[in-house]
């Protein structure tokens, strides 16, 4: 029998507010333990929490970028359980009033675009961070805690289970990434946590409109690790069903070591949170001028600054995806082609060794060491042959180590392309000169040999020449 | 509803309490003496009454996002049964 995954995430973004969500303990990420703490953060009793208005207004940008609509009446809740990262014994969240619902974004997956719906958008606060004295929580005999992040203010954002592989997971998430960091609500650092995945999935017969029995993975804060562990648990359960077996409703751990979900039993038996509204804190009334005013603070998003790339600059619908996915790389394109460079070159350089060279530095576009008026200069003395491409590695290298002005690069390295006819064709006649067999191999019909010829040119001039005068004088000599 | 020994034993169990044997059949009693309050509060007619989500007339009340100091760690772990290294120490957590 074939299956069928479904797929839900919640999504818990960290919002990028000074202070908490209740207290002005600062948010810092990587203080030391437990010096970001207050009575109101830890739980002390007789303390009052007051909101952070910021956080309010991220919520409400965030509902908004996403599609939602808002709750003009919304609340907070207590959520009630025991975990030692929860110093209150209660998650103050928001239950049935949710800052923002009924959103959705839309995702490219395989050239088609599938819209996945958005339930809600709560905001809550943050738990703390356990250290464990094991390899892992399940063989730590105690765990130590620090509370410098409980309080850091969240916003859960649930989807419905609209997912139907591991890959439109991937793409959702990636999605509600780069759309967080266009409104610019959170740093969306995920190898600091800021944007954390719970990751829910059944399996049901292909064709089947049932919902089989879930399992759920907490806390996945990388793309590859959402991806791969839900590749796995689709394996999983399977190969349970295949057996005639029952997928058991539990909480997995994803060991990204090993590379396989693992039950764990907490405990809790059954999950009973017993919400109940939080008497600390009163309603929060939204009004439409609010609303109108949070909409008009929102920047062109993703799939409109797409659509711009596409309809204004010609680039491939691929390509205007990659470049907008991330709003830094997106505003470092608009940067180049601003001065009048061709678009689909400088996605390219950007696509290409400049993505490259971040890549392997581990830099983001940010941070690259040249700037977008020097690519942009660089693009240009391609563009009026000055330099060709080939050349234009040279000096895209010299401007990574210095990010000096391109046309000082090629003018002090003496890098000037030859489009001078003469001075080529010197070159390629004692090229032919001293290459009898590939000559002869031309003529007597193996074309491919030129490849060879307009190498030993490029290498002749040091590369030079520009390429396409070198291919047709060499086409024009090897026919006569 | 009909209150048995299981339900005060969940119920004590998601609040972290114990309940002697011999005090059993007295929560029993007081936890089916609550619901049969709450079944004559369900009888009142609440249909044009709207939800409360906070008993004073208060809303929108805010702080600026501006950091205050917090605690020094030796004052946060003051009241700490165990601790380690500037951490809360906590026992075993996973069965």
């Amino acid at each position: 029998m074939s299956y069928e995954a479904v797929i839900g995430l919640e999504i818990h973004s960290e919002l990028k507010t000074k202070t908490k969500i209740f207290c002005g303990c600062a948010t810092t990420f990587g203080a030391e333990q437990n010096t970001h703490v207050c009575p109101v953060c830890l739980g002390l009793p007789g303390v009052l929490p007051v909101v952070n208005k910021k956080v309010v207004e991220f919520a409400l940008k965030a509902g908004l970028a996403l599609n939602c609509t808002i709750n003009k009446f919304s609340k907070f809740d207590r959520k009630n359980y025991y975990y030692p990262d929860l110093p209150k014994n209660f998650q103050t969240s928001q239950f049935d009033l949710p800052i923002a619902e009924h959103g959705y974004v839309d995702i490219e997956v395989n050239d088609t675009t599938k819209r996945i719906r958005i339930t809600r958008i709560h905001m809550e606060e943050d738990a703390g961070k356990l250290v464990h004295a094991g390899d892992t929580i399940k063989d730590s005999a105690s765990s130590n805690v620090d509370y410098n992040r409980t309080g850091v203010p969240l916003i859960e954002i649930v989807s419905e289970p609209d997912m139907r592989t591991a890959e439109e997971a991937r793409a959702y998430m990636e999605k509600v990434k780069s759309i967080l960091e266009y409104i610019d609500v959170s740093n969306c650092k995920m190898e600091e946590g800021n944007l954390r995945a719970d990751v829910n999935v059944s399996l049901r017969p292909t064709g089947s409109e049932m919902l089989g029995t879930k399992a759920e993975m907490k806390n996945l804060n990388s793309f590859k690790m959402v991806e791969n562990a839900l590749e796995y648990e689709i394996e999983r359960q399977e190969e349970i069903l295949e057996d005639g077996g029952h997928v058991i409703q539990e909480t997995r751990t994803w060991d990204d070591n090993k590379g396989i979900t693992l039950s764990m039993r907490t405990k809790e038996k059954a999950q009973d949170y017993r919400y109940m509204p939080e008497p600390d804190l009163v309603p929060i009334i939204t009004t439409d001028e609010q609303i109108a005013a949070v909409k008009k603070t929102l920047p062109e998003l993703p799939d409109a600054r797409r659509d711009r790339l596409i309809d204004d600059c010609g680039l491939s619908s691929y390509d205007a995806g990659v470049i907008t996915n991330s709003r830094e790389m997106a505003e470092y394109f608009d940067a180049v082609i601003k001065q009048n460079v061709d678009a689909k070159l400088a996605a390219n350089w950007i696509m290409g060794d400049l993505a490259k060279n971040l890549n392997a530095a581990g830099k983001t576009i940010a941070e690259s060491p040249v700037s977008a008026k020097n690519l942009a200069k660089m693009i240009k003395l391609i563009q009026n042959n000055t330099i060709s491409s080939k050349i234009a590695k040279k000096v895209f290298d010299e401007m990574w180590q210095s990010d000096n002005d391109p046309e000082l690069i090629v003018k002090e390295k003496g890098l000037v392309q030859i489009t001078d006819t003469d001075a080529i064709e010197k070159i390629v006649d004692e090229v032919l000169l001293g290459n009898p067999k590939p000559v002869a191999d031309y003529k007597g019909g193996n074309t491919k040999s030129i490849g060879f010829l307009v190498g030993q040119v490029m290498k002749a001039s040091r590369g030079k020449a520009n390429p396409a005068m070198v291919n047709k004088l060499l086409k024009e000599k090897l026919s006569q | 509803m009909k209150i048995t020994k299981q339900t005060v034993e969940n119920v004590a169990m998601l609040s972290r309490l114990n309940i002697a044997d011999n005090k059993m059949d007295k929560y029993i009693e007081e936890f089916s003496n609550f619901l049969e309050y709450v079944d004559v509060l369900q009888q009142v007619n609440t249909e044009n009454i709207k939800p409360t989500a906070h008993v004073l007339p208060l809303q929108n009340v805010f702080r600026e996002d501006i950091v205050k100091s917090s605690l020094s760690r030796e004052a946060a772990l003051a009241n700490a049964p165990e601790q380690e290294d500037g951490y809360f120490k906590v026992p075993r957590i996973i069965e």
